[in-house]
């Protein structure tokens, strides 16, 4: 199934040595693909491919679910294809760094920026990377999963189950 | 030559015609706009943080609170993926008041960008007549859920609860009396010779710029670019409804606006082909483990009352794995991203604001543009604050 | 009782301060700060149907021009230092109306970046609650509001710089 899709024929002709996993859940195929290919793969799907639309980057953090704590993740979509296509890159703990995809895309400067500020991962070579949703001087990531629900500063509040 | 200095100027957030609390750091030379900085997050209230810790039925109520201009097509996005999730089938008569109200919700939306707009621009008479259709819109929303803007109505698996009998003849009447009132507007602005100057030239964005931008839903479609999900990407059915995609041809306000208005038109039709197929049925699939049992099992039973409790109490456990789904909202794709650990909570859930993206492109449509030109702009774009800094 | 009142409670003052609430309570300015989903309810009350209008409320855009702040929605730690400006720009007499469940208490957002109540930081004078509350409850509680400008003494004093103005509780 997976296997017979348009751009992983072509990602595993020339990309095999990047490519770490392909899945399909739902009829959604998902590539993850090591860190450091993840540019050339995304631009390859870009002009080759013609994935023209960057529809959304994000990230997951599996904290002691997984052995790279975080996961990129970029959501494909072509216009002229009309079919969409998952990227995922994972990203050790360590070393919480990727390149920028604003070099594809201008759509990920607003979304990598987020991605920065709710996970505290560095873009490389962003042209603009500030905190966007928070305020400049706030401590911490809050979409981190040892980030406080109410925030570090605050008991949740007891009448009610969550 | 005598030279001038630059001068910087700071609109929002708290500002009439920033749609809410945007802030934008404006750099002016004289009245031309040489550079914009948008600031957001002055709504920030941490949903996706939160549905972490909801079960799935909690979350929905989240979700009316994104595009609070929309709040059906939210629902809407969120429950197609966790039915994706789920693998669950909806009955016919569901799909179809889904999308009877989505398209609602898309009129809705198209009014108070049309009556915000044309308030920013100076057309007051306009804010006046879109604001009473929608209170119509408002009233349907109330008779079928109870609530006037947050609804809360879809459920994985169909719907709350089935529509009252007048709602058929309610919402027909209202698709039957809006193109006249679509006439009203059009006869206030299209010809409009303030409206024309306004409008004609201004925010001009080409095709290919918004495509490397991302701009989605009709601020893509008025700079020529035919791409509608219900249409190439379909859901709940809506590649068997038969309507016109509107592609705009001159990438400016104006043509973002006549888009906007035919697709209030074509929501119209939509509605009235998808009410001649509405016909008696079960508005819950049948699937025990995910839906509520009906409120008569849950009074009159015990089975029934555990039933409910347990799902009101625990939630359902969806399948491990990870979906997205988008869905057309009013402001261009709205995509749901939930990665599921097979518990009953999402492990993490991502909304992806058509909005958010959409103001990405305020400073390549207004640069260079006179200071009075943002207002246009902003409008143009139809933002919504709660989805972009959720 | 030990709040400042020179001019005393009788029957000429009392009067006067009649005159001056009941001017105050008919025009009524609100600042328009909408923040979230009960700015659009907020905009429908103003809008056709509802027509606050005919209670002399007229939404103004400048802090400086009004009288009354209806808190529309949610506060976040972001927006707070703004609000409490806006709030501070305002002239005296003022009123804050909290509009919803979020600027009430938080709402249902129990979260690092919402602050739980604009009452934290403004003298709330009316709660109105509703997720968002409908224009009839927005309506509801501008009647409320004007209620108690109502009851209000020395409010002539207060305003040719004699004395406090003296609100009662309720």
């Amino acid at each position: 199934m997976a296997e017979n899709n348009r751009a992983v024929v072509r990602l595993k002709e020339k990309f095999a040595e990047s490519i770490l996993d392909v899945t399909e859940f739902r009829g959604e195929v998902t590539v993850t693909v090591k860190k450091d290919g993840i540019i050339p793969v995304l631009a390859f799907l870009k002009q080759s491919l013609q994935y023209n639309l960057l529809t959304d980057v994000t990230a997951v953090d599996y904290l002691g679910k997984k052995e790279d704590r975080y996961m990129l993740v970029y959501q494909l979509f072509s216009i002229d294809n009309k079919d969409r296509l998952r990227i995922k890159a994972p990203l050790a703990e360590s070393d919480g760094r990727i390149q920028s995809a604003t070099q594809v895309w201008r759509t990920a400067d607003w979304l990598e920026r987020e991605v920065y500020d709710l996970f505290g991962i560095i873009f490389e070579n962003h042209p603009d990377l500030r905190r966007i949703l928070m305020t400049p001087d706030w401590v911490g990531h809050p979409l981190r999963k040892d980030y406080p629900l109410q925030g570090p500063d605050r008991e949740p509040y007891k009448g009610r189950l969550s | 030559m005598a030279t001038t200095e630059k001068m910087t100027l700071n609109m929002g957030p708290q500002h009439p015609s920033t749609h809410g609390v945007l802030r934008l750091v404006l750099e002016l030379d004289g009245e031309v706009i040489t550079k914009i900085t948008p600031d957001i997050g002055y709504l920030h209230r941490g949903v996706e943080k939160l549905s972490e810790h909801r079960t799935y039925h909690q979350v929905l109520p989240l979700t009316d609170r994104l595009d609070y201009l929309a709040p059906m097509s939210n629902n809407l996005g969120y429950i197609l993926a966790v039915e994706k999730l789920l693998d669950i089938e909806v009955p016919e008569r569901a799909q179809v008041i889904r999308i009877i109200m989505a398209e609602m919700t898309r009129l809705e939306s198209h009014l108070v960008w049309l009556a915000c707009h044309a308030l920013d621009i100076g057309a007051m008479t306009v804010f006046i007549y879109a604001f009473r259709e929608r209170e119509v819109i408002m009233e349907t929303y109330e008779q079928i859920s109870g609530a006037r803007m947050t609804s809360n109505f879809f459920r994985a698996g169909g719907l709350s609860m089935d529509v009252p009998p007048e709602f058929e003849k309610k919402v027909r009447t209202f698709v039957d009396e809006m193109p006249g009132y679509l006439d009203t507007y059009e006869g206030l602005l299209t010809t409009n010779p303030i409206w024309l100057k306004r409008t004609v030239g201004n925010g001009v964005i080409s095709a290919e710029d918004a495509i490397d931008i991302g701009i989605t839903g009709p601020a893509l479609r008025g700079s020529g670019v035919d791409w509608d999900m219900r249409r190439d990407n379909s859901y709940s059915g809506y590649d068997t409804y038969q309507f016109q995609v509107p592609v705009g041809k001159n990438c400016d306000t104006f043509d973002r606006y006549k888009v906007r208005l035919v697709e209030m038109r074509e929501a119209c039709k939509i509605i009235r082909q998808a009410l001649d197929r509405l016909k008696p049925g079960p508005v819950l699939a049948d699937c025990p483990q995910v839906c509520y049992p009906p409120k008569e099992n849950v009074y009159n039973s015990i089975e029934g009352l555990i039933h409910h409790f347990k799902i009101a109490s625990e939630g359902y456990p969806v399948p491990e794995g990870e979906v997205y789904q988008g869905v057309e909202a009013p402001k261009g794709e709205l995509g749901f991203y939930i990665v599921s650990d097979g518990s009953s909570k999402p492990y993490r859930m991502r909304i992806r604001p058509p909005s958010f993206v959409n103001l990405q492109a305020i400073e390549k449509m207004a640069k260079g543009a006179m200071i009075a030109d943002l207002v246009a702009v902003i409008g143009t774009l139809d933002i919504v604050l709660g989805e972009i800094d959720r | 009782m030990g709040v400042d009142n020179p001019l005393g409670d009788n029957i000429i003052t009392t009067s006067l301060d009649a005159l001056v609430n009941w001017s105050r309570k008919s025009s009524i300015w609100p600042m328009t700060f909408g923040l979230a989903c009960c700015a659009i309810e907020m905009m429908a009350t103003g809008a056709s149907h509802n027509d606050l209008d005919r209670f002399g409320i007229i939404f103004r855009a400048s802090p400086r021009q009004s009288d009354c702040i209806i808190i529309a929605g949610t506060v976040t730690k972001k927006m707070l230092p703004v609000i409490k400006t806006v709030y501070e720009q305002m002239p005296e007499p003022k009123w804050v109306i909290a509009m919803g469940a979020c600027a009430c208490s938080g709402g249902v957002f129990d979260t690092y970046s919402v602050v739980q109540g604009i009452d934290e930081a403004l003298p709330v004078d009316v709660y109105i609650p509703g997720c968002p509350p409908r224009p009839e409850a927005l309506l509801f509680g501008l009647m409320k509001l004007q209620d108690k400008i109502m009851k209000e003494k020395n409010s002539f004093g207060s305003a040719i710089g004699l004395g406090n103005r003296i609100t009662s509780a309720a």
